[in-house]
């Protein structure tokens, strides 16, 4: 058997008592925004276009150790603990323990089978937020080059082929993808992430300035919502969102946070 | 006299109708009774198809996954039938040495088989396995709601979903995913079929078979080894890499070929998938008897090909007469041929010559292709003559199996995976004997052979109408292409394998 190096050993026996110090304080990038963005959401009243203000988005999902460092501190959001209405029973159900991560959940993968209100707390309690969809869409449309490559086929081919791959393998850890124009990574190919918005997406009390709330659930009203095939691909993104609870988990949803860009914060 | 009581009797009976109508309201529904003797009334459509409410337990539905068809539900009345479906999204062969990923309903391609009688009310469940990266729903076109169900079965990984409806119109019809990006989930092989029987169930026949057509878009080549991503643009462009029957190319082939025997009637419930193209559904050698085409009440008699709708279905029955191999296709061939889209019903039984022959006579025909035959006359003279050069055996023999043998072992000898085994840098050739391949020329194949590791269980009928100079040339053609190794096979040799063989079974002269 390979042995580990002293401090990596360390790690993944200690658990809760190191993992803060393993866990890297969140890296945040800034994004300038755009005053006009064009959202695969139609927004009714702006014509698929919207504002996106500077903002700041951690540069990678949370791992698993930076959340443990959370519940750590945090002990309502322990699994067991936190309330069912918050947090489905599988909430956190891969991890060997309450404050431990075990083989399931090694430290540097993005945690996953976390509801939006748990990160929603997490977040809150970085001082900070989940981005909207339009940030993350925002944030997501580009590559290493270009603030937005959505019309270029290979930004496109690189989220579709990781739709084909099926997720019977473990994650990669974070980071490892390719960093983007902004310094952000995995924003595609990694995980999906919960938006601070989703619900409106799809389920909204008031929906006059959202799509229907049927209409990404059937076959042709997909294809409708959308204004170029680019976008399909994006789309599915917020189907896979919308077919999901706040408190609900699975094992490919993951988060990161936003907050907005320094200058304006209080 | 005879012949002028007939019209006499007519006008008798119209006007005993006649006033048969317009004196008594009680005496009409006799009329479209009679009517409906010669060309039958509608079923009344989903108006008629509500029988009440369920009766008696709750049944849970047998799925089956294909080739395989559920039994008939054999019931008199409305039940409530639970079905129960798995989504997965799984690692599985496309072809030899190629996997895709498919996402499933219940695992296979196409999703399991359901069957259920009509006025039946169906509690759908379906489960999204933990393991999924995507949300899943499925419209059924038997459903008769908004959405055929999509909306109400929208379902995170991890997740169920239930909703009931009640089977009001009968017929097979497909199932898919409806999922954004529909044609993607569909394109992964999200689709099957449910059959919602008459209340009187179907005619009774000795076989049911399962098949679903489908078209599949990959980044890579046909059987480029390996894993084959999706190509979103291929699939945009409606510009297939493979189309197939049951999800894989092996799928219905070697072993796995439906079997009959003859003296059977065989049904195929075949639907396809899609996501864009349209079937041209046509089995060799057989004509179907019944086509309930489009799935729906009505059969046509005596059909050669059926066209089979991207999103619909059919239901095939025919007898069998003749034993032998017979192969499903896509009569817009090329699929057929060079994506896939083949399959092989395997029917058992002894032969009737009253019905099919074999080959009888094989004259040389030469037209205006002489010409291209001028080697094997070459080779004639030659061998007349006693002065046959191997290179002039290989010349004849080339032309000889571009008629006789390229048919299946293909003009490369690569012959068919699955189907025809290869001749090309063929193991089995290798390792048999001169006199061996000339029996096996002369008598056919029949049963399990394996060449170059993979296994092959279909019929080369009997040779035997060529005679030995044909079988000499052909034969040493083959064994000096394509890496085979050389070798020379001489008339004189078949001849004495041919004396000391009796005159095969079926063979064609």
């Amino acid at each position: 058997m390979e042995k580990l190096p002293p401090d990596q050993s360390a790690v993944a026996v200690a658990g809760a008592a190191c993992a803060s110090a393993f866990a890297a304080e969140p890296e945040w990038a800034t994004l300038p925004g755009a005053e006009s963005f064009t959202s695969v959401l139609r927004f009714e009243d702006s014509d698929g276009k919207v504002r996106v203000a500077p903002f700041e988005l951690m540069t990678t999902p949370v791992s698993n150790a930076q959340f443990l460092a959370f519940v750590t501190t945090h002990a309502e959001w322990r699994r067991g603990t936190a309330p069912v209405i918050f947090a489905e029973a599988r909430y956190l159900e891969h991890w060997s323990g309450p404050l431990s991560l075990g083989a399931q959940a090694l430290p540097q993968q993005p945690v996953t089978q976390v509801s939006w209100f748990a990160a929603q707390a997490y977040c809150e309690a970085q001082d900070a937020r989940l981005p909207t969809w339009a940030e993350w869409e925002y944030a997501a449309a580009a590559d290493a080059t270009r603030n937005d490559a959505r019309s270029d086929p290979e930004w496109r081919e690189r989220i579709l082929a990781w739709y084909s791959k099926p997720s019977n393998e473990a994650l990669a850890l974070v980071g490892q993808g390719e960093a983007d124009i902004h310094g952000v990574h995995d924003l595609h190919g990694l995980v999906w992430e919960w938006v601070e918005d989703y619900a409106a997406m799809l389920v909204s009390s008031d929906n006059r300035q959202q799509l229907d709330p049927d209409l990404l659930q059937f076959c042709g009203a997909g294809a409708l919502s959308t204004d170029d095939r680019e976008n399909y691909a994006v789309l599915m993104r917020i189907a896979m969102l919308s077919a999901l609870e706040a408190d609900d988990t699975t094992g490919n949803v993951g988060f990161r946070c936003a907050r907005d860009s320094a200058g304006a914060r209080p | 006299m005879k012949s002028s009581t007939l019209p006499n009797a007519i006008v008798l009976a119209c006007a005993l109708a006649l006033s048969a109508c317009s004196s008594q309201d009680s005496a009409t529904p006799a009329a479209p009774a009679s009517t409906a003797a010669a060309a039958p009334a509608d079923t009344g459509g989903s108006l008629k198809g509500d029988f009440g409410p369920p009766q008696g337990e709750p049944v849970h539905a047998i799925l089956t996954s294909p080739p395989q068809v559920p039994p008939p539900t054999n019931r008199k009345a409305p039940a409530k039938v639970i079905v129960d479906l798995e989504v997965r999204e799984l690692d599985l062969e496309i072809a030899e040495g190629v996997t895709y990923t498919f996402w499933t309903f219940g695992g296979t391609v196409p999703g399991s088989f359901i069957r259920v009688r009509q006025g039946d009310t169906v509690e759908f469940h379906l489960h999204n396995h933990p393991e999924s990266k995507m949300p899943h729903n499925i419209d059924l076109h038997g459903v008769t709601g908004p959405g055929g169900g999509a909306a109400s079965s929208f379902t995170a990984p991890g997740h169920s979903s239930q909703f009931t409806f009640k089977a009001l119109n009968q017929g097979v019809f497909v199932y898919h995913c409806a999922t954004a990006p529909v044609g993607m989930h569909v394109a992964n092989g999200m689709y099957g079929l449910i059959l919602v029987e008459p209340p009187e169930g179907m005619p009774k026949v000795d076989k049911e078979y399962y098949v679903m057509q489908g078209d599949f878009y990959t980044t890579t080549k046909y059987r480029e080894k390996g894993f084959a991503p999706f190509d979103m643009q291929k699939a945009i462009d409606e510009n297939p890499t493979y189309v197939l029957f049951n999800g894989a190319e092996t799928a219905l082939t070697g072993d796995r070929a439906i079997t009959a025997s003859v003296g059977q009637s065989v049904r195929l419930y075949v639907g396809n998938g899609g996501p864009n193209l349209v079937s041209s559904f046509h089995l060799i050698g057989e004509i179907f008897d019944k086509v309930w085409y489009e799935g729906g009440t009505r059969f046509q008699e005596n059909v050669q090909t059926t066209l089979i709708p991207s999103g619909g279905a059919m239901i095939a029955d025919f007898h069998l007469e003749v034993h032998g191999s017979y192969l499903m296709v896509d009569h817009s061939i090329f699929r057929a041929f060079n994506k896939g889209a083949l399959g092989i019903l395997k029917v058992d039984g002894p032969e009737d010559k009253a019905i099919y022959s074999g080959k009888e006579i094989d004259s040389a025909y030469l037209g205006d292709k002489a010409a291209s035959m001028a080697s094997v006359q070459t080779a004639a003279k030659s061998s007349a003559a006693g002065t046959l050069s191997k290179e002039e055996q290989i010349n004849a023999g080339k032309t000889l199996f571009a008629g006789t043998c390229s048919v299946c072992h293909q003009e490369s000898g690569a012959g068919l995976p699955g189907v025809f085994p290869p001749l090309a840098k063929s193991d089995y050739l290798a390792t048999s004997s001169n006199d061996e391949v000339i029996k096996l020329v002369l008598n056919g194949l029949t049963g399990v052979v394996k060449v170059n590791g993979q296994e092959y269980n279909s019929v080369m009928p009997p040779m035997s109408q060529l005679n030995d100079d044909e079988i000499a040339n052909i034969l040493t053609y083959v064994k000096n292409s394509w890496d085979n190794g050389g070798g020379q096979v001489t008339a004189a040799e078949v001849t004495a394998v041919r004396s000391g063989t009796p005159r095969a079974e079926g063979a064609a002269h």
